[in-house]
């Protein structure tokens, strides 16, 4: 279990060290299986390549669920997300092969809130782009 | 097809209700590759000071997803699955979602709007308990891509 994180000593500004999270063909299948989002596009390399895209692409949700990660492994157990918002800036291209893709999360203390409350600022990058723009997290902390 | 711009500010109606369950957040959990025992052990979710294992901060894309999708899959709509990315993605919580929890989903289309040749499609999801508690709202912008 990750170690807590108290409000007092969060301090604004503060970054917070980049942490890659694979994804392959295998972590985009389960993720349609756990989700319910069975979109072809997500394991159909005919169709994904039918309808104009690069090959199969990650769930947006997938990528976003990492930076969630990022969040409340940074956070701690006791720490509650009240906001989390991203947009979608580009995809996770996903190849069939044994490597797949990777997304790196960094992120950053944006500012301290009433109520115990911090706003981290994300970064999500998958080969050197940005795949999360104006991805940020509100969390509640002890 | 073009998608219906009379469905923009349509309210659809509430999910049946749906059962928040420790099976099913430690699947998703281990779909995203993510060992946190707050998302799998009740003791260890109790110990931090939660009733029950709680969900990942994304996990009421599960719940909205299976509401709004009933909407998106209205053949009125006009909506082309196969050329749909998702554009951003909001979630506001009063609290965590937690095992244990039976909610219902209410998806209200927002906002219809063209981006260049595309278009974008925001849907507003209020996810509460059966005694009306409003626990998430989880706010989905969808784009058509032209083809």
């Amino acid at each position: 279990m990750s170690e807590q994180v108290s409000y007092d000593s969060v301090e604004t500004g503060t970054e917070l060290p980049l942490v890659s999270y694979p994804v392959t063909r295998l972590s985009l299948v389960k993720y349609c299986g756990a989700s319910g989002d069975f979109n072809v596009i997500h394991w159909n390399e005919r169709i994904a390549k039918s309808v104009g895209l690069p090959d199969v692409i990650a769930h947006g949700m997938f990528t976003m669920a990492e930076a969630g990660r990022f969040v409340t492994d940074w956070a701690g157990p006791r720490a509650v997300v009240t906001e989390f918002g991203v947009r979608f800036s580009a995809m996770v291209v996903v190849p069939d092969d044994d490597q797949g893709a990777s997304v790196e999360v960094s992120g950053q203390i944006e500012e301290k809130l009433d109520g115990n409350r911090v706003a981290i600022g994300l970064t999500a990058r998958s080969g050197g782009t940005k795949v999360l723009t104006r991805a940020r997290a509100v969390v509640r902390l002890p | 097809m073009a998608i219906n711009r009379e469905y923009a500010r349509r309210t659809f109606p509430a999910s049946e209700p749906y059962e928040v369950s420790r099976v099913k957040i430690a699947e998703f959990a281990s779909a995203i590759g993510d060992p946190n025992p707050v998302f799998r052990d009740k003791a260890a979710a109790r110990a931090a000071g939660h009733p029950d294992v709680i969900a990942p901060p994304t996990f009421a894309i599960v719940i909205s997803m299976a509401a709004s999708g009933t909407a998106m899959a209205d053949p009125g709509l006009g909506l082309n699955y196969a050329m749909v990315v998702h554009g951003e993605q909001r979630f506001e919580y009063a609290r965590p979602l937690v095992a244990g929890d039976v909610v219902t989903a209410q998806p209200t289309i927002t906002e219809i709007r063209d981006a260049g040749r595309n278009v974008m499609l925001t849907t507003s999801t209020q996810i509460k308990t059966l005694d009306g508690e409003l626990v998430c709202t989880a706010i989905s912008t969808l784009v058509e891509r032209a083809a």
